[in-house]
């Protein structure tokens, strides 16, 4: 996993991503999710191209499921990005490179 | 890919019968290149329906079966252990009635075409249908699915609707048994289309049960599924029936939106093909289940995937 990605718990969900100055994308997966496979080396690829500008952090849904209660996760793979704490986007399945990037840009600036 | 050469063959497609065409036609030295597709949310992803599904219990050599995204990313390492190039990529327009064939991947209305090939295998498979309901789409991700697996664990103790009466309909609903608190298959008829063996797996499980005779005319919820609106379709009559999650499962249909006018297709929209897996056009070939609607099984695609890439093999021998 690249560097520039963190893991994050229902127990450290508020302090690295609510109280982080850079933006954070929450990749909400599981284990037994293929399409969440799938995603998981797009999700290094942008945590690369993006790096100092956006954090990726991934939350286990199975073990962490208080956080993805609290922001309504009902289907995974859910990218959800996070600015000042808050959702900001929200981007739910599986995309290309190019699709999430074009949701989240915007909000990058 | 290399811009400016053309290729032997192309498949479009990388489900069981386009992975299976990449085996056989590397293995054959054609050097093939699979244009895989992009990730979505749909089985209109590289790897297919497979990769929205978990054990996979009926494709011979597995006695234990295996899981659909597993099976699928062995098959792509397989063909790219024989050579074949895989893009990452969805054709977004393809003229076949030019030769070589010409096949975009990217701006459909550029002047030249990305890639350009002797022959080509379409195996670009089925979508599952959704029921096309303004609510439908506004609730997708919060209570309505299309992917059982994927989001079953949400609905744990939860009461549950399956919308279909196949066998994928079936599938989900004793999948998200293990789930739900209940779960409701809504049917349009009075009978199942389902095979035989899963009509009687449904039938005893005792958190199944069935309503007939009834369309979804409306999904209810303001900030997630709170039920759904049925209709009898004798009596006309509507009802609400209160439900925490919503599991499309009414069919496919094909993905054959590229080749509108350039091939025959049947009335739902599958490719015709003749004589294995020919086309009307010459050096055109289809397998899987972008021209199957009667068998749709990973194994009948693998199997119509080895057709094609024998047939392009003898087509691109006559030349010689």
């Amino acid at each position: 996993m690249a560097d520039n990605i963190i893991t994050v718990s229902d127990d450290t969900f508020d302090e690295e991503v609510g109280a982080s100055d850079t933006p954070v994308l929450v990749d909400f997966w599981a284990e037994w999710c293929g399409p969440c496979k799938m995603v998981a080396p797009v999700l290094e690829e942008i945590a690369n191209d993006k790096a100092g500008a956006l954090k990726i952090a991934k939350l286990n849904v199975d073990d962490n499921p208080r956080t993805a209660q609290r922001y309504q996760v009902m289907s995974i793979p859910t990218l959800l990005l996070f600015k000042d704490g808050e959702p900001a986007s929200r981007i739910v399945g599986a995309r290309s490179k190019n699709q999430i990037l074009s949701e989240f840009d915007p909000h990058l600036v | 890919m290399e811009v400016g050469t053309t290729r032997n063959v192309v498949i479009v497609g990388s489900g069981p019968a386009g992975l299976t065409a990449a085996v056989y036609t590397a293995r054959a030295n054609l050097q093939p290149l699979v244009i895989e597709g992009e990730l979505s949310s749909t089985s209109d992803q590289p790897g297919g329906q497979l990769m929205l599904t978990t054990d996979v219990e009926n494709f011979p050599g597995f006695p234990n079966g295996i899981m659909g995204p597993q099976l699928m990313m062995s098959m792509r390492e397989q063909a790219e252990r024989f050579g074949a190039e895989i893009v990452t990529k969805k054709a977004t327009k393809v003229d076949l009635s030019a030769s070589p064939i010409a096949i975009w991947t990217e701006d459909p209305d550029a002047a030249e075409p990305d890639v350009t090939t002797k022959s080509l295998i379409i195996s670009t498979g089925a979508s599952s249908l959704m029921l096309g309901l303004p609510n439908e789409a506004r609730l997708l991700g919060y209570g309505v699915s299309t992917c059982a697996t994927c989001d079953g664990f949400f609905f744990r103790d939860k009461r549950i609707a399956v919308i279909g009466g196949g066998d994928s309909a079936l599938e989900e609903a004793l999948f998200l048994t293990k789930f739900g608190d209940s779960v409701t298959i809504v049917h349009r008829r009075k009978e199942l289309r389902a095979s035989k063996i899963m009509q009687d797996r449904a039938f005893k499980n005792e958190k199944i049960d069935f309503v007939w005779d009834s369309a979804v005319v409306d999904i209810l919820g303001d900030e997630k599924v709170s039920g759904i609106k049925i209709q009898d379709v004798i009596t006309g009559e509507d009802r609400e029936l209160a439900v925490d999650g919503v599991f499309v499962a009414i069919g496919h249909e094909p993905n054959t939106g590229l080749f509108k006018g350039q091939l025959a297709m049947d009335a739902a929209g599958y490719l015709v093909t003749e004589g294995g897996t020919r086309t009307a056009l010459p050096g055109v070939f289809a397998c899987g289940d972008v021209q199957d609607h009667v068998y749709r099984q990973a194994i009948t695609a693998a199997g119509s995937g080895c057709m094609a890439a024998i047939d392009t093999e003898r087509y691109l021998a006559s030349f010689e």
